[in-house]
């Protein structure tokens, strides 16, 4: 189908952008279209205008800020897969975005948009979610930074305000003798993950592990940080009866199924994929690749 | 609602100098405004990649773009891709000997999707996984997708490789 009709505006500043936001009815913000482009053609969403961020400067590029990397919101998944930097600083980050959608869609989408729009089966939401990631959010009364774990309010949404405009995303970068690993299950690859998982752990003396960071996306309407485990792993190094001790800790997971992949079978998923992420970044951590 | 814009921009070499509805998407653009209907449209949501073109050299879907968002823009299609003696592009010419299409619906997206690899790799050869994963936007119904594989290898693969010049079916060496 085609897009129900609506009034496009192309502002060319952030603050004509917010502007414009604050001032229109039913108004939504349009960053790369992968995800929005497809609602309206399929009419799920009708709005009245549409404000193209396109075009703002500004919001485009990819900093080492030292403790973080600096994505601009309007960034493109693709320019980020290729970014030399964030491979090095943030590689869960790199890991994870070579998963979003295709090529095709990945030279448009941004990850300021997959971010806002927090698809359950997307990606680049649940490394923020691993990571804590800052949202640095332009509104009408200024600028403010909100940490990812407040942000999502529920299925596709978030607590943006309808005339605010995230402008960047700050990655906490890697540290020492830390190790990331991101994986996902689907029927083929680039399909949205059924589940994916999103880890982050951080060796000490004799490997013993002293921080862990663990992210699920898929299992609920936001990305859903499995605290249990994170608490579990420290004071002792990884192997695999700690992959089994995990294991054991699934079920407790709150899991949304549905008659295609019930619940059960998102658990069973979140644990196969959580003690391969785990072994991965373990081994990423102490020095060796897998 | 009519919600007329101006766009300007370069469409296979040459400017464009347009008013266009803004709902209206990029793919329809090109075929209904200027009659380039070699750019298909399959599912228009996004999936299938038949629509796929080039926006400043980068493979993008032409259903999931506004015209209006073209504007300033450089596009390729696929009827820049043969020469004006109706010569064919390499990849054409490849897809053609493979049997790479049947009915030739996704042929334009996949020949687009190609002509960015190509140049993308920058010389280097390509494996086989590398080839499948940089077509996995285009879906094809009739092929089984060797065909299109099987030209892809011919021109990207290991050269070392002998390949044959006979259609194959079902085999990629």
């Amino acid at each position: 189908m085609k897009a129900p009709p609506f009034r496009y505006h192309a502002p060319a500043s952030l603050s004509e952008a917010v502007s414009l936001l604050s001032n229109l009815e039913n108004a939504r913000v349009l960053a790369g279209g992968q995800s929005l482009m497809p609602m309206l053609n399929l009419r799920v969403a009708a709005p009245d205008h549409l404000v193209d961020l396109g075009r703002v400067s500004g919001l485009t590029g990819i900093v080492d800020e030292g403790q973080s990397i600096i994505i601009g919101a309007m960034t493109t998944q693709r320019a980020v897969e290729r970014s030399a930097l964030v491979a090095r600083r943030c590689p869960l980050l790199a890991e994870a975005v070579a998963h979003v959608g295709h090529q095709q869609t990945r030279n448009r989408g941004t990850i300021g948009g997959s971010i806002c729009h927090l698809d359950p089966g997307a990606e680049l939401p649940v490394v923020a979610a691993a990571l804590d990631a800052e949202l640095r959010i332009a509104g009408p009364t200024g600028a403010r930074r909100m940490k990812f774990r407040d942000f999502p309010e529920g299925y596709l949404t978030s607590q943006l305000a309808p005339d605010e405009i995230l402008t960047h995303v700050a990655f906490p970068a890697i540290g020492a003798r830390t190790g990331s690993a991101f994986l996902e299950f689907n029927r083929r690859p680039a399909d949205f993950a059924i589940v994916s998982v999103a880890v982050q752990i951080t060796l000490g003396a004799s490997d013993i592990v002293t921080h862990a960071a663990i992210a699920f996306g898929g299992i609920q309407g936001a990305p859903v940080r499995f605290a249990k485990a994170e608490e579990a792993l420290p004071g002792r190094p990884w192997s695999a009866a700690v992959g089994e001790t995990l294991r054991r800790l699934v079920p407790e997971l709150a899991c949304d199924g549905d008659d295609l992949y019930p619940a059960d079978y998102k658990r069973d998923l979140c644990g196969s994929l959580l003690v391969r992420a785990m072994t991965k970044a373990a081994a990423r951590a102490g020095g060796r690749d897998v | 609602m009519f919600d007329p814009r101006r766009v300007t921009l370069v469409v296979n070499g040459n400017p464009v100098d347009r008013m266009v509805d803004s709902r209206v998407h990029l793919a329809d653009f090109l075929r209904r405004d200027l009659k380039l209907t070699g750019t298909h449209l399959g599912c228009e949501h996004g999936v299938c990649g038949a629509c796929t073109i080039l926006v400043d050299g980068a493979s993008v879907r032409a259903c999931l773009m506004l015209a209006v968002q073209a504007d300033g823009r450089r596009i390729d299609t696929i009827e820049s891709v043969a020469g004006d003696d109706g010569i064919l592009h390499p990849i054409q010419e490849a897809l053609s000997r493979r049997h790479g299409l049947q009915c030739g619906y996704c042929t334009p997206g996949v020949v687009m999707t190609l002509l960015e690899l190509d140049r993308d790799r920058d010389g280097r050869s390509l494996s086989e996984p590398e080839i499948r994963a940089a077509l996995s936007g285009n879906l094809c119904r009739c092929t089984g997708y060797q065909g299109i594989v099987d030209a892809a290898l011919d021109l990207f693969g290991p050269k070392n490789i002998e390949t044959s010049t006979q259609p194959t079916h079902g085999s990629s060496t």
